[in-house]
């Protein structure tokens, strides 16, 4: 079991109830803020995650940006992502964009995991793999509308960005926020992320960005981790930010109704045969059969 | 070994009729069949242990979830390798004819056992060409979309849409088949001698005449050509 003082309350192909009788007072659902135009791209974030959570990627190769290694993967939980943009008025803008799970409201691998209890979603919001129930499939890859599991070569098993699930527990913020040296990176309630969120959009908006907005798209519920961008009307700019992101039409049709449909549809062909062999019965061969059988093959033998 | 050292009985045993039994299937036909159905029930239960969170404890037939998800593949692959030579053997025996249609449009007299009343049927009856071609479908759409969704080797080179579809396809043709095996095992069970058939080889004269009479008349027919006429 996870740690107590995080109460699980959706799991992976589990169709039972989870355990919900505690009513925490303070435990109401965090965010991590992420403020895109406060964030000099120094990588503080990605080394603490790599520190705290004892993860070493392979040594890369240059790929002509910042980013660096080029993608996320199983021991990158966390990347900066650099976009080089021509703006309207011609400028270059160079955004740059924390990547990693966005801890969904709604999340698409947790609806696809076939594993009981592999994904957890704790009271708190935080999505959690718990790895040790993981069998490998990467269905929860197919289900992510962020492109964001990656699984391991070593253990083949998936790994992504926790939240930092064991500092919160304990009542510490996520090791990135620790680490973020301009403040582009907070921690907290969620409603209290978002009060913190509109006050910078505001400030921005007053100083010419009137795109600027919150990330909290309500395609999947809303999520955990939240981006304030200026440009809140370009996600994509942002290096591929999807500008509504939603599990999957065929995640959903593979994952919802469709399931006990397919078992009571097996199960009601096997029935029909029973209760046709109750009500019908055999279809057997007698003696007259037999004799009609012989009758046909002299005939056949006389006349060939 | 020489036939004399068989003896008299085990030289006919292979010859098409026998003791008033006809051949209708030879002991390698029947072999791959079973390996066919043995695959078969292997692929179905490790793939249902993912199906649904009821079915997960199937699972443990295989060693637990991580031991099925390497094995359901491989299981796969190894039913329709199996399947091929079954198929590429009873094919032809499979195409529709003008009479099955007739056949299936009296559905209500196959299943109320009034055989009397239906066309004459060859070596397989419609229904059982159809069980063929769902099956021949069923494998294709598997093999296609099991590719695609086989995370270890093949799914990086297929974009995430594909992946997403191909699960759902996987789903789809797996219940298909399901369904459709399902009905092939209970027509073995509804019409007697047809299990023999499979296990023993043999069919007796009475039951190909009743059950498959083009047929029995297409052997019968030929046994009589190559024996000797009495004058
Ligand atoms: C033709 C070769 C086949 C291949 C390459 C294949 C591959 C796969 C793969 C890769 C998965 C995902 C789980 C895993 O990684 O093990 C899967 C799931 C599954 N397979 Fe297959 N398979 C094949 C044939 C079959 C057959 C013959 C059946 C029998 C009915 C079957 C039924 C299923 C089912 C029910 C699932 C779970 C689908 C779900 O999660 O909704 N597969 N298969
Ligand atoms: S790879 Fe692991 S976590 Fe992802 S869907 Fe499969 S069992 Fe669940």
């Amino acid at each position: 079991m996870a740690l107590q003082s995080l109460d699980i309350v959706r799991r992976s192909a589990t169709t039972s109830r989870s355990p919900q009788i505690r009513e925490p007072s303070g435990g109401r659902e965090v965010a991590k803020l992420i403020d895109t135009t406060k964030c000099i791209g120094c990588k503080a974030c990605q080394v603490a995650c790599m520190e705290w959570n004892d993860l070493r990627d392979e040594i890369g190769t240059n790929i002509g940006q910042y980013q660096n290694p080029a993608d996320l993967s199983a021991n990158t939980w966390t990347l900066m992502r650099f976009a080089e943009v021509e703006n309207s008025k011609g400028d270059l803008e160079w955004l740059i964009r924390k990547d990693g799970c966005m801890h969904c409201a709604d999340p698409g691998c947790l609806k696809a995991c076939p594993s009981p209890g592999a994904i957890v979603q704790y009271a708190n919001g935080i999505v959690d793999f718990q790895e040790e129930n993981c069998i490998g499939c990467g269905y929860c890859i197919a289900g992510c509308p962020f492109d964001i599991p990656r699984i391991s070569k070593k253990d083949k098993k998936v790994y992504k960005c926790t939240l930092c699930s064991d500092r919160v527990a304990v009542g510490l913020e996520p090791a990135c926020i620790k680490a973020c040296p301009t403040g582009a990176l907070v921690f907290g309630t969620k409603d209290d992320m978002k009060q913190h969120a509109a006050e910078r959009i505001e400030d921005l908006k007053s100083r010419g960005f009137e795109q600027a907005g919150l990330y909290d798209p309500a395609g999947v519920g809303g999520t955990h981790v939240m981006y304030v961008l200026h440009h809140a009307d370009q996600p994509h700019n942002y290096v591929d930010l999807p500008a509504d992101p939603r599990i999957s039409r065929a995640v959903l049709l593979w994952k919802g109704f469709s399931k006990p449909l397919g078992l009571a549809v097996m199960a009601l062909t096997a029935l029909a045969g029973f209760f046709h062999y109750i009500r019908v019965g055999p279809d057997e061969t007698d003696a007259s059969d037999e004799a009609a059988a012989h009758e046909l093959a002299k005939r056949l033998e006389k006349a060939p | 070994m020489s036939d004399l050292e068989l003896g008299p009985e085990r030289r006919d045993a292979a010859s098409p009729e026998h003791r008033g039994m006809i051949l209708r299937y030879t002991a390698g036909e029947r072999t791959n069949h079973w390996m066919v159905a043995m695959a078969f029930v292997l692929a179905a239960l490790s793939g249902l242990a993912l199906f649904h969170p009821a079915l997960f404890g199937l699972s443990g037939l295989f060693g637990g979830g991580p031991w099925t998800r390497i094995l359901h593949p491989f299981i796969g692959l190894a039913m329709l390798l199996a399947f091929l030579p079954f198929a590429l053997r009873v094919g032809s025996e499979n195409r529709m004819q003008p009479r099955d249609w007739a056949w299936l449009r009296q559905y209500r007299d196959v299943v109320m056992n009034r055989e009397d009343r239906l066309p004459e049927v060859g070596r397989y009856n419609a229904g059982q060409k159809l069980v063929f071609y769902a099956i021949v479908l069923c494998l294709t759409g598997l093999l296609l979309s099991g590719v695609a969704i086989w995370r270890a080797y093949f799914s990086i080179y297929f974009p995430a849409v594909v992946v997403r579809w191909g699960a759902v396809l996987h789903a789809l043709c797996a219940l298909v088949l399901i369904c459709t095996i399902i009905v092939h095992i209970y027509a073995a069970i509804w019409v007697k001698g047809s299990v023999e058939a499979m296990t023993r080889g043999r069919v007796t004269r009475g039951w190909a005449w009743k059950h498959h009479r083009a047929w029995f008349r297409e052997i019968m027919t030929r046994a009589a050509n190559s024996r000797p006429r009495p004058d």
